[in-house]
């Protein structure tokens, strides 16, 4: 075989590194990347079809679906679209925008760490991928006892939140956000001086602010080429607008400098977290909608008003004004979007997801082009996507 | 949020394109000639600073005339604005121009919209199916499209 020989060869769709089933095709010049086709659509299960026959409700769990490393922030995105298409979006209770604003961030956090450890696994630091599955199982426990579930929670609804928290979960939460900052100096410690991960990182799949922009790259991702741009802050939701908070930018545009970002970044979700905390105040999670939000089960066993208005949601769900309108979120990944068209009925004529690892994934091959093929494994590392939200 | 300034600048440079401008819920969608849509895309990222293509998408309005609308989400990085900017594509002639030119984002929502909703766009560079296998039949976002799949009966419901 001559030295100069093409090869190209198939990564995916089962690769423990392509974090899910996507695959690559890689034309490949001895080690080096000439050319690579991502190929996706293996976990595709017409979510966007699906939810033009369920009432608004009932799409919520189809959601946890999408990004299912931050089940949270897609329910979120999805109930603020809703609300904003009902016209309550003023009308959410305090203490459940708060609870959101909690949820939203442990949810970063949760999804930062399985982005950490599963990076950090992949370029062959195992150590970490140990200490962050251990954080992450604490905030899977925080799930289970808000929700009920560990994954799929299904907990932020239409107007305000499933249930209220229960007993001894803010104690939790307040020990786990005190305990993380030092944690993630630990990670630190582990990755950030260590010469193998410096030459596996910096310098790696470099985008300028232009490309970044141009390609659609949100999130931490583009934050590291020097874009200043987060939602929570430009398009602010929850209420995030009053609370402290700053957020990383690098400018470097490589696979080290979004490795930064998004570890400050978890230090900035605990910033947040310990001042949601301490707004937390007692009072309702429900909004006042009776004909939105399902009554509490007293009510409905109780009230003939609250039996009639369980009934009609739960069989018919509830209708909702002609129009359309777009909600983006930042979530952990990037803009979190949903369009939602509705038609007068109770079920949304159209919803468009926009999931931010379907756009960052477009940057890929753009991103390898020329780099060896191990740094491949870096990149699809660095640009964090899950293919349950790309396939849809 | 609205961005009025750049709907009325659009509708001096355009005049005899801009079909519709609707608001609701502080959001602007303009309806624009589909003919025009990369020179109107192209004025907004150049002009109005839209520089940063948030989304695209197909919808089917089945039983209207025209059928389908695709629409752009736009996003000022800058202003921190928004605009809706939607085209109407009859069901003969379902096709429209790439603006993967203007914004090279708009590649992969194109090829989606071509996969799902049938509408093709003129120009694209790659445009092959994404989500469904290569050698799939039909549209399946398509209203006129089952939701259990072609060649299935419809689920009639739990019989217990």
């Amino acid at each position: 075989m001559a030295l100069s020989e093409k090869m190209t060869i198939n990564m995916g769709p089962q690769h423990p590194s392509t974090h899910g089933v996507l695959q690559l095709i890689l034309e490949l010049d001895g080690e080096v990347v000439q050319k690579a086709t991502p190929h996706i659509g293996f976990l595709h299960r017409g979510t966007e079809k699906l939810s033009e026959h369920r009432t608004y409700n009932q799409i919520i769990p189809l959601t946890d679906r999408l990004d299912y490393l931050a089940p949270m922030s897609n329910n979120l995105g999805y109930c603020l679209a809703v609300e904003k298409l009902l016209g309550i979006t003023d009308k959410i209770p305090e203490r459940a925008n708060v609870i959101r604003v909690i949820m939203a961030e442990l949810t970063r956090l949760k999804s930062h760490l399985v982005w950490l450890a599963t990076h950090a696994l992949d370029i062959g630091a195992m150590t970490v991928f140990l200490y962050a599955f251990r954080e992450r199982e604490v905030i899977t426990d925080i799930y289970e006892k808000v929700a009920g579930a560990r994954m799929t929670s299904n907990y932020i609804r239409i107007g305000g939140v499933t249930e209220d928290f229960p007993d001894g979960v803010e104690q939790d939460i307040r020990e786990f956000s005190a305990a993380m900052p030092d944690l993630v100096d630990m990670y630190e410690g582990l990755l950030t001086g260590n010469k193998i991960w410096q030459k596996r990182t910096m310098g790696v799949g470099v985008i300028t602010a232009e490309d970044a922009i141009d390609i659609g790259l949100t999130g931490p991702s583009l934050r590291a080429s020097g874009v200043d741009w987060d939602l929570r802050r430009d398009a602010p939701y929850c209420g995030y607008e009053t609370y402290d908070f700053d957020i990383p930018v690098r400018t470097e545009g490589d696979t080290f400098a979004s490795y930064k970002a998004r570890l400050d970044e978890m230090r900035q979700c605990c910033r947040i977290i310990n001042q949601a905390l301490d707004r937390l105040k007692p009072g309702p999670v429900h909004a006042d909608c009776p004909k939105i939000v399902p009554p509490a089960k007293e009510d409905v066993v109780n009230t003939i008003e609250g039996l009639i208005h369980h009934f009609k949601i739960i069989t018919e769900g509830f209708e909702v004004e002609p129009g359309e309108v777009y909600v983006g979120i930042e979530a952990p990944k990037g803009e979190l979007g949903y369009y939602i068209v509705s038609d007068g009925s109770p079920m949304p004529y159209r919803m468009k997801i926009r999931p931010p690892s379907f756009v960052n994934l477009q940057a890929l091959p753009q991103m390898v082009e020329g780099l060896l093929l191990a740094d491949v494994i870096a990149i699809i590392g660095t640009l964090d996507i899950v293919l349950g939200e790309i396939d849809r | 949020m609205c961005d009025q300034a750049s709907v009325e600048k659009l509708k001096s440079r355009f005049s005899s394109d801009v079909q519709d401008v609707a608001e609701f819920r502080g959001e602007l969608t303009v309806t624009v000639e589909k003919s025009r849509i990369v020179e109107i895309c192209t004025f907004l990222r150049d002009e109005c600073g839209y520089n940063f293509l948030c989304d695209l998408c197909g919808v089917d309005y089945l039983g209207q005339e025209p059928r389908f609308m695709v629409v752009y989400n736009l996003y000022n990085i800058t202003t921190k604005k928004r605009l809706r900017v939607k085209v109407a594509v009859d069901e003969k002639n379902a096709n429209v121009d790439t603006v993967s030119g203007v914004w090279s984002t708009a590649n992969w929502p194109e090829r989606e919209c071509w996969d799902l909703m049938g509408i093709s766009f003129n120009n694209h560079p790659d445009l092959r199916r994404i989500l469904m296998a290569a050698d799939w039949e039909g549209h399946p976002l398509r209203k006129d499209y089952p939701v259990q799949g072609p060649d299935r009966e419809p689920y009639q419901g739990r019989l217990s």
